[in-house]
């Protein structure tokens, strides 16, 4: 056989396993991935384990035997958990009552989604103005005697992941709702449940994987809070989450391996529990949803 | 008729939350703009004249034209980028299986997974030992990192919906791969593209950490610059840094209702239904 023959042959082998020319155009976006995450990350695993002092672990183990550091995870799981779990559990009865068509129904779907565009800051300088001791809902509740403190500490903070939060939990669950196939549950009207029953049965199972998909995705983002944390929060005591840490590690005290290992203790605590959840997700039923209705 | 009796205190309880929530949200916005337009807020109910010079002193002294600029610039590179490198990426995941498909898929998808922090600092670290933090450079390089995942993901479903058979008429025409793209795919996916590019947009002037690791002085974005002049508060007026974040709530309100045109929120299932995988 020449060698044209054989390069011929191998070409054909790999075509037949999906490896042909075409792949080619992955190579772009692989490398930007390649370069701009796993390369980065990569270092900065090897950046976290090369600590000036205190050996291998010696980063690791500076962050761990210091409360004041360790306790940011806990600070962290208690702000992002609570907010995440009440995002999805609320945006579940409200997009279930706005899954059908009626009139008004873009209005109060973008309305609902207007706070997307606030941002952080303006969410911020928001609570400050109208939660703040002289702030408009202070003054709705003259009939208590001291004014309730709800900035500058966990309410603060909590109240901006719910503001910005919502929204984003809410587009998610409604975009799955619509896509079960409504005549499942009429089917089951037919059979005699009743609405409790036909949500029980029908409806919360089908939705079940898009729910877990759904506080994943909204876990990562009030997980990684931090102009909230430092603006309306109490970033020296109350609120002194994990990314407030790693970034006062890395670039006010220029210690960039302690700084690496915060980041990457930070991304594990969240794989984890992004793991349990879609773990106990796969206990459920996964599969068609009956196509859009 | 009972059925409806029965239902009524939960609806009732569900659109009163609603509206609880939106009130203070109404009561949340309308502070910060009662106050970017008032004169002196102390201890009243509403300011104790209007006046607009908080709009004046905010676009002067924080240069909110140069911070504008660059907050396009930003944005517009980081969207090309992502489309050209995002789009024929995503083609190829949504038509062709390979071996190590999986793997690539899962590349794709934890930079969505994470929290920007956790990458973003070993990637400034980076970025700043191959000097390309600091400008302008290292804050698209930086935001592209979530945003080629993004305009993969929200792709795939268009492309899903093409018909290979057009394709493979096309190739039986005669047409190369880059004539089918240019073509017969590209037209094709007019509105997909379209719809990434906005979602892609929107993250991107949204996006704080990452433009916060990397940006330097004269790289600042709108969110950026606002942060700093919120830190930094007691040397500015409060009121300019309203004024500015008005102006940043304003000019993100008019893209999402432009996006909200093109991407109808129920078309995002078929990308989530993606995501754990």
């Amino acid at each position: 056989m020449t060698r044209t023959q054989t390069r011929l042959a191998v070409r054909h082998r790999l075509a037949e396993r999906g490896v042909d020319r075409q792949l080619w155009l992955l190579v772009p976006g692989l490398a930007c991935v390649l370069a701009l995450f796993v390369y980065p990350f990569a270092y900065g695993i090897g950046l976290s384990f090369q600590p000036a002092e205190g050996g291998v672990f010696g980063a690791y183990r500076a962050f761990f035997a210091d409360a004041y550091q360790r306790d940011t995870i806990a600070t962290t799981l208690s702000l992002s958990l609570p907010a995440a779990i009440l995002n999805v559990a609320a945006s579940v009865p409200i997009a279930y009552r706005m899954r059908g068509r009626f009139r008004g129904k873009r209005l109060l779907t973008t309305v609902l989604v207007v706070p997307i565009t606030l941002g952080t800051v303006l969410t911020a300088e928001g609570l400050l103005n109208y939660l703040g001791p002289a702030g408009w809902f202070n003054r709705l509740l003259f009939f208590v005697d001291e004014p309730i403190r709800l900035t500058n500490n966990y309410w603060g903070v909590f109240f901006s992941l719910v503001i910005t939060g919502f929204p984003f939990a809410f587009l998610l669950i409604l975009s799955y709702l619509s896509g079960i196939d409504p005549t499942l549950e009429r089917a089951a009207a037919t059979l005699g449940a009743g609405r409790r029953q036909r949500f029980q049965r029908i409806t919360l199972p089908l939705l079940a994987p898009g729910l877990a998909t759904t506080f994943c995705l909204t876990f990562v983002l009030a997980f990684s809070v931090f102009p909230s944390a430092v603006l309306v929060g109490d970033p020296a005591g109350t609120t002194r989450v994990i990314s407030i840490a790693a970034y006062h590690a890395a670039y006010e005290v220029y210690d960039y391996s302690l700084g690496s290992a915060i980041a990457v203790v930070m991304g594990v605590v969240e794989l984890l529990v992004v793991a349990i959840v879609l773990g106990l997700r796969s206990l459920l039923y996964t599969g068609s949803t009956g196509g859009k209705g | 008729m009972s059925r409806r009796i029965v239902a009524s205190p939960t609806s009732w309880l569900i659109w009163g939350a609603v509206a609880f929530f939106l009130i203070n949200l109404a009561g949340v916005i309308a502070s910060v703009v009662v106050n970017s337009f008032g004169e002196r807020w102390f201890d009243t109910w509403l300011p104790s004249g209007w006046t607009t010079q908080w709009y004046a002193t905010a676009w002067t002294e924080f240069g909110l034209l140069n911070v504008m600029v660059v907050t396009l610039e930003v944005a517009v590179l980081v969207v090309g980028i992502s489309v050209l490198v995002g789009v024929p990426a995503s083609y190829v995941l949504a038509r062709r299986s390979f071996p190590g498909r999986r793997l690539v898929y899962l590349l794709f998808l934890l930079p969505i997974l994470m929290p920007p922090i956790t990458y973003g600092i070993p990637l400034a670290t980076v970025l700043y030992k191959y000097g390309f933090a600091g400008h302008l450079t290292g804050v698209v390089l930086a935001n592209l990192v979530p945003s080629i995942p993004f305009v993969i993901l929200t792709m795939t479903p268009f492309i899903e919906q093409i018909d290979p058979a057009i394709e493979r008429a096309a190739r039986m025409c005669g047409a190369k791969t880059w004539q089918i793209f240019a073509r017969i795919l590209a037209p094709l996916l007019v509105p997909g593209i379209l719809a990434a590019s906005i979602l892609v947009l929107v993250r991107t002037v949204g996006m704080f950490e990452l433009t916060f690791l990397t940006a330097g002085p004269d790289s600042q974005t709108l969110v950026v610059a606002l942060y700093y002049s919120m830190s930094a508060a007691g040397i500015r007026a409060q009121q300019s840094v309203d004024a500015m974040a008005v102006l940043y709530t304003a000019s993100m309100l008019v893209l999402l209702v432009i996006a909200l045109r093109f991407v109808n929120p129920t078309q995002l299932v078929a990308r989530v239904k993606e995501d754990p995988d």
